[in-house]
């Protein structure tokens, strides 16, 4: 029974081939929309999501202060206000897991006959831990090296690729910052882009002593233009934004009404609402693309409500021959979720192929999960049911007397 | 079953409703079809007899009077019972053929079959064998564009038998023929009715036609006004 309406409603098909790929065609286009724009979607979301992990997490960044020289305002960090001393008092406070200071300049690299321009930073081992690096050879420099100031080095992933030839293992070896030589503990691995599209393993870390004593020098010993600070959990994240406020203020002897000389920043609430604006925009493009597939889904009943008109007396013949009023509602049906499954079959693969495409066009990151398929897949046939019910019911609402008079 | 009749009809009306007002298709009809009867059912346009052939087919319903078909009130029947006494009691033959243009003559033949739940193989089996009583072995798997008017009547016929069905209902069946292959198709009704003991009730409004029956009967503005047998005896031999 199954096998012979099967034939049936393909055969229905094929006598009108052209009606038939015109009406798919609808519903080709809007679940390949739907699956492109998913894809897109999600790899935009996937990209965004993998940026904020390699930021880590829980973070506040702590700018100093700016300056004001002679009505020309300078920005946050201009004046580095911020100690290492504050640095320590700050990793004191509850709710502080890790703080790294960090001074941040860029520098020429020398090995070999390779050099590289790149940005140094100074900062303590505990960068390490805040921003959730991976030494992937050697080890991290210590505390001791900070102490002490140390010509010690960790190479991110793109310096590496630049200043060593390829198979050099350069954990050992001796490069030249600013002319100094410096020893190369270990190796960061990769992070990849940045929420702004730096490359993060562009990068060396040097102990903060050694970039302010031996790079670059400073104005005042021991200052910092930033530092980041790791908060336990989400929720410590307020409390601990307010004692490092007062804890500053108390610190840098600022009165009320007095301007901060430094600035608090929360990371990981800017980063989470890059994340939901790209989640919104994923549903968005999402919902754009899915209402080409209703507009699919109003072909479908528009070209199956012709072909009851036309199979009238078609109709008339089954019934009088003993089709139930089921039978002629399950043939129509099946007819319209034929069409609309074998347009979601061509339009899943319109949209894997277009996915691909502009994956290869654009060098967009796309993300094609099962789920989005079985999805437009679900919704495609959902469509077949809904937008066919009403054809295939006013077809086995016929009486068989009118069915069998039609001309 | 205690009921002989294979149609019985008592007092039987059918009254539309339209703009002008009701219009009367049937009054007060009485009549039995028996086993093994060839009926022709005469009267011109408008007298009633699709009416009551459409009344006979389970296609509608009386508005009063009571309508027994094989012993079966049709009446109190809901729709899909309806259709299923179609398909178990009743073949029909129509004027213009009403084959599907996309199935092959076989699938054609088959479709019955179909809506009684019998797997494509005997299926198949089944309409072959009709199909070559009536005399199309060889084209089993033509469309019905590519045969005669004839033989696309003789497809319907072999359709209609295919359920062995008790009643054969033919509107007009040589309607759309010329006169030679209306003889050839009578002559299997003929043939039916008394080799096989199949009773048929036939609407036609060719005198020549009517001839092949056993028992005429005819309306005039819904009355039934003649019947050559109305007690309705058999007249073929039952098998």
């Amino acid at each position: 029974m199954i096998a012979a309406m099967l034939s049936e409603a393909w055969r229905a098909l094929g006598a009108n081939l052209m009606r038939t790929v015109l009406t798919m065609l609808g519903m080709i286009i809007g679940v390949g929309a739907v699956i492109l724009m998913l894809a897109i979607g999600q790899g935009t979301q996937f990209v965004v999501n993998q940026s904020i992990e390699s930021m880590g997490s829980n973070l506040f960044i702590v700018l100093s202060g700016s300056t004001t020289s002679g009505g020309l305002r300078m920005g946050s960090g201009a004046t580095p206000t911020l100690t290492l001393a504050d640095a320590d008092a700050i990793s004191e406070l509850n709710g502080v897991a890790y703080v790294a200071p960090s001074a941040p300049g860029v520098a020429q690299l020398m090995y070999g006959s390779n050099n590289w321009s790149t940005s140094v930073l100074g900062t303590t081992p505990s960068i390490i831990a805040v921003r959730d690096w991976k030494v992937v050879s050697g080890y991290p420099f210590g505390e001791s090296d900070v102490r002490s100031a140390t010509r010690v080095a960790l190479l991110g992933r793109t310096v590496v690729q630049n200043l060593f030839n390829q198979g050099e293992y350069p954990v050992g070896k001796t490069i030249r910052i600013r002319q100094s030589p410096f020893l190369v503990v270990g190796v960061l691995g990769p992070k990849g882009q940045s929420l702004d599209g730096r490359d993060q393993d562009d990068t060396v870390l040097v102990p903060v002593t050694t970039a302010q004593r031996k790079i670059f020098g400073t104005q005042f010993q021991g200052a910092v233009r930033y530092m980041m600070v790791q908060a336990v959990s989400a929720a410590a994240m307020p409390v601990v934004e307010k004692s490092m406020t007062q804890l500053l203020h108390q610190r840098h002897h600022i009165q009320e009404k007095m301007d901060d000389d430094f600035s608090v920043r929360n990371l990981t609430a800017l980063a989470e609402t890059a994340a939901t604006a790209t989640k919104v925009m994923s549903l968005m493009l999402g919902a754009i693309a899915s209402i080409s597939l209703l507009v699919g889904g109003i072909g479908i009943m528009n070209i199956m409500l012709v072909s009851v008109t036309e199979r009238t007396r078609e109709i008339g013949v089954r019934v009088a021959l003993g089709a139930r009023r089921r039978d002629i509602l399950a043939q129509f049906l099946l007819e319209a979720i034929m069409l609309s499954v074998i347009g979601c079959l061509v339009g899943v693969g319109l949209g894997v192929g277009g996915s691909a495409l502009v994956n290869k066009l654009t060098g967009m990151t796309v993300v094609i999960t099962g789920d989005s398929i079985v999805l437009s897949f679900i919704v495609a046939a959902g469509v077949g049911v809904f937008f066919g019910w009403y054809p295939a019911n006013k077809a086995a609402s016929l009486e068989p007397i009118e069915a069998l008079r039609y001309e | 079953m205690a009921e002989p009749a294979v149609v019985r009809v008592e007092r039987l009306h059918k009254q539309y409703e339209t703009a002008a007002g009701p219009v009367h298709a049937l009054n007060d009809v009485t009549l039995s079809i028996f086993p093994g009867e060839f009926v022709a059912v005469m009267g011109a346009s408008g007298s009633g007899k699709s009416t009551f052939m459409n009344i006979l087919g389970c296609l509608d319903v009386q508005t009063s009077g009571e309508y027994f078909l094989n012993g079966t009130d049709v009446r109190s029947l809901d729709k899909d019972r309806q259709a299923k006494l179609r398909n178990d009691v009743i073949g029909f033959v129509f004027q213009s053929f009403n084959l599907l243009s996309r199935a092959s003559l076989l699938e054609n033949v088959g479709l019955p079959l179909v809506y009684s739940k019998i797997g494509r193989a005997e299926r198949n089996e089944r309409a072959k064998r009709m199909l070559d009583s009536v005399g199309l072995e060889k084209y089993h798997r033509s469309r019905p564009n590519k045969i005669s008017g004839g033989q696309q009547q003789r497809v319907a016929i072999a359709r209609a038998l295919v359920n062995n069905p008790r009643l054969i209902l033919a509107d007009e069946p040589t309607g759309n023929l010329d006169t030679k292959t209306s003889g050839e198709i009578m002559e299997i009704f003929t043939g039916l009715n008394q080799r096989n003991g199949i009773t048929i009730v036939l609407v036609t409004h060719e005198e020549d036609i009517a001839l092949h029956a056993r028992r005429r009967i005819r309306f005039k503005d819904g009355f039934l006004v003649s019947d050559d047998e109305p007690r309705g005896k058999p007249t073929g031999s039952r098998q």
